[in-house]
């Protein structure tokens, strides 16, 4: 089982990495719409598929984030990525699936997967 | 919404964006009385009487042209579902608490879910708020205070990915453990 003091280790290996960090901090934000629509569209496994796929490839420069309500019901879940000096990118109807290859492509390739995007729904 | 623990993680949507500071979610299991019961209490800013009435019945009120919410309406429907119901209690400046009350048995109550999965993201995902969690199973218990794991951490994000994975796991092994006959 899981304990309390295991935080007091990981608060340590953390706090080294967070040291690395400070240097090439170049923040990209994932932002998911987390209102009453987003949630019953399914925003909560695609935050985790942010969540997971950005920890297994080790992305510390990467902040994931949940907000009300971006806007549009019917093209939820809606996720948005900020990257210093790119304009916002908004991508919707997402699914697990589409989060993983958002990171592979856009966070960590830096091409925007253009049929995703809210200009392509429309 | 499928899961009931959709409709708590938006819940406790409302309380966030009300400014709590403190938010216990608690879930009680009883079996043997066929009952399952939810509340989620805030100290966020609370609600006017006249708020409450209209939350509760928004197709009701009809006077209003203002866009009315969905959260609470959609709660009330799931737990009304089942034989159950939903009851608001809220003061101005105070805090809110709101409860749901379902039929355990019941053929059209909605699975809990992957509540580890809605409380890890709530946890984490809003470092302000300190939360209580209490899950009852019949005789077993689960509690887990936010405050403890930040005293833990001082002052390592709850974002981070290995803390969150750590939240997840915790979660998730201790909500098995309510589940398991011992
Ligand atoms: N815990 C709370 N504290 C204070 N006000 C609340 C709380 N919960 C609900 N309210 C009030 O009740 C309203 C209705 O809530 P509800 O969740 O039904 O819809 P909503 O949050 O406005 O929109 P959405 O459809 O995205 O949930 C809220 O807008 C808010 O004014
Ligand atoms: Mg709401």
């Amino acid at each position: 089982m899981k304990s309390l003091a295991e935080l007091q280790e990981i608060r340590n290996r953390t706090l080294n990495n967070i040291t690395l960090r400070k240097e090439g901090a170049d923040e990209i934000r994932v932002v998911v719409g987390m209102a009453t629509c987003g949630i019953a569209a399914g925003a909560r496994p695609v935050m985790s598929a942010f969540v997971e796929e950005i920890a297994k490839r080790n992305l510390s420069n990467v902040t994931v984030a949940q907000t009300g309500c971006i806007g549009v019901c019917r093209l939820e879940p809606i996720v948005e990525i900020m990257m210093p000096g790119e304009e916002k990118v908004t991508y919707v109807k997402m699914t697990p699936e589409k989060a993983k290859r958002v990171v592979a492509e856009h966070i960590v390739n830096k091409q925007i997967v253009s049929e995703y995007t809210i200009g392509a729904a429309n | 919404m499928e899961e009931l623990s959709l409709h708590i993680l938006d819940i406790v949507q409302n309380s966030i964006a009300a400014d709590a500071a403190n938010i216990k979610v608690e879930i009680i299991e009883d079996i043997e009385a066929d009952s399952l019961k939810i509340s989620v209490e805030d100290n966020g800013k609370g609600m006017s009487e006249e708020t409450v009435k209209k939350v509760c019945d928004p197709f009701t009120t009809g006077r209003t042209t203002r866009r009315v919410g969905m959260g609470i309406p959609l709660l009330k429907l799931a737990a009304e579902l089942t034989g159950g119901g939903i009851s608001i209690e809220s003061k101005l400046g105070e805090g809110t608490k709101i409860t749901a009350w379902f039929g355990y048995s019941h053929i059209d109550r909605q699975p809990l879910g992957d509540i580890a999965s809605t409380m890890q993201q709530l946890i984490c995902m809003n470092e302000q708020v300190d939360f209580m969690y209490i899950h009852r199973v019949g005789e077993k218990v689960f509690e887990l205070d936010t405050r403890e794991i930040k005293k833990m951490l001082q002052g390592v994000s709850l974002t981070e990915a290995a803390v969150m994975d750590w939240v997840l796991g915790y979660l998730t092994e201790n909500e098995e453990q309510l589940y398991q006959n011992s």
